[in-house]
């Protein structure tokens, strides 16, 4: 395993598979979907890998939570994407407890909520029980396993300014965006 | 296929498109600027949908792309063939079929499903734009939800025709939060956009906006209390396939004053009329 390897063996047809299921996911929140596309180097998931190469490029500054130098060599060969603070960032990588506090992360304009972050969250359980979402997306109600409550609640707050969350753990994801209400199961 | 990249994008303009169309999905009904490109084709014909669906689409998908609810109009046939050619993916005319449907200013009578996109093409994306000119000014009424001024020119129009006048582009609340453009779109489609199964993507390309609704997103459309929304058709039936439940489009048939009303959603008709039903002027059209 080198930073050389690992990435999409085919770049267009991968991305907009890929994209594909994450716009699912995003559309439909708290939905666990499989997107499993790259070969990221350990300890970075195969999902959070493939949504870093769905969106990362040399135009979005991304803020690496979770230093390792072989993520960083991948991320730089296969996305070129400059790695930055949290406060520049346009996508944040890492675990969940690196990547606390949030309020580091940009979260919009009034006029332009879109110029937010999006988070990477790599976490070690990602289950459909446990905190119950509503909101657009979701005909009635879902429920996943997030690592908190507080922090969600306190983002939907902010709408339509916020970060969006795009949820890991393995070769899974699910997506929480600044839309969804989080409450207590 | 063709020497174009897959869905002739490149891949950094289809990575931006993507980035634009997640925080719009995150944002319900709000415009997310994007950087549009140049595409073979002018603005106005549908550039901001065909971005949309060339940053959406996958190699086994079956598009199906309709103008003003027709299949074998020249702008559908043109963009269907464009991304035939450019991504090499099936087409169908059947609304039960598509996978992603590219729309011109209908949504199909048909009820759409989970997991169908359906991708509309967006002349002016700003709702508030002929009350207020500027930008700057727009951006600050959508951050205050200043909509007072929408709901004037309703009531003008009440004012003026007794009723609300407004028959296409119909304003909508998105989740209580944004108004938003439906595109131009008869009023008469505007109680399908809420609750829809289906995503629905926004794209302006001469004005560089993207918005999106999410699945099962509860849309409004503005009226009044004694005004209530009515979402109106001509009051006939389709003189092909006898429908008294779609949208009708009116022909004038010579230049002594006939005319008759078809159905504007082709695939809609044609299914109709495979299935037996016959309309007033049937037998005569065929």
């Amino acid at each position: 395993m080198t930073a050389l390897t690992g990435g999409f063996a085919d770049p267009a047809i991968q991305s907009a598979q890929g994209f594909r299921v994450l716009m699912q996911a995003m559309a439909r929140p708290g939905t666990i979907h499989d997107l499993a596309l790259a070969v990221p180097p350990a300890p970075l998931g195969r999902a959070a890998g493939t949504v870093a190469l769905l969106l990362a490029d040399p135009t979005t500054p991304l803020h690496l939570a979770q230093g390792h130098d072989a993520i960083r060599d991948w991320l730089a060969f296969h996305a070129g994407c400059p790695l930055v603070g949290p406060d520049r960032a346009a996508l944040a990588l890492g675990r969940w407890d690196d990547l606390l506090p949030l309020d580091r992360f940009a979260i919009g304009l009034p006029d332009y909520p879109d110029r937010s972050a999006t988070l990477i969250v790599a976490l070690d359980r990602l289950e459909a029980q446990g905190a119950r979402l509503t909101g657009p997306g979701i005909r009635d109600q879902v429920s996943l396993s997030l690592p908190d409550i507080a922090p969600f609640r306190a983002n939907r707050a902010l709408f339509p300014m916020g970060l969006d969350f795009i949820l890991t753990c393995g070769d899974r994801i699910a997506c929480l965006p600044r839309s969804t209400v989080v409450e207590d199961a | 296929m063709s020497d174009y990249n897959f869905a002739y994008l490149d891949e950094q303009t289809k990575r931006m498109i993507r980035r634009a169309i997640l925080k719009a999905l995150a944002i319900p009904g709000y415009q997310v600027p994007f950087a549009s490109r140049e595409m073979p084709m002018p603005y106005g014909w549908g550039t901001g949908g065909v971005q949309l669906t060339a940053a959406c689409l996958v190699p086994d998908d079956r598009l199906k792309v309709i103008d003003q609810g027709a299949d074998d109009t020249t702008n559908a046939v043109s963009i269907r063939a464009f991304f035939q050619r450019t991504a090499g993916v099936a087409v169908t005319t059947a609304t039960t079929q598509a996978t992603v449907i590219q729309t011109r200013h209908r949504i199909p009578e048909t009820p759409l499903t989970d997991g169908q996109i359906l991708i509309y093409q967006v002349p002016i994306p700003e709702p508030l734009r002929f009350l207020e000119p500027r930008e700057t000014e727009t951006r600050r009424m959508h951050a205050l939800e200043e909509y007072g001024l929408m709901h004037v020119k309703l009531y003008e129009d009440i004012a003026r025709h007794g009723q609300i006048a407004t028959s296409y582009a119909y304003p909508v609340k998105v989740e209580g939060r944004y108004v938003m453009d439906p595109s131009p779109i008869p009023k008469f489609d505007n109680p399908k956009l809420s609750d829809n199964p289906a995503i629905q993507l926004f794209g302006a390309g001469r004005e560089q906006r993207i918005y999106a609704l999410p699945p099962w997103t509860q849309v409004v459309s503005l009226d009044f209390d004694d005004h209530p929304f009515v979402a109106s058709k001509a009051d006939h039936a389709c003189d092909l396939c006898g429908a008294r439940d779609s949208y009708l489009d009116e022909v004038v048939t010579d230049d002594v004053g006939s005319r008759m009303f078809v159905c504007s959603d082709t695939d809609h008709c044609t299914t109709r009329r495979d299935a037996g039903h016959t309309g007033r002027l049937a037998e005569v059209a065929a």
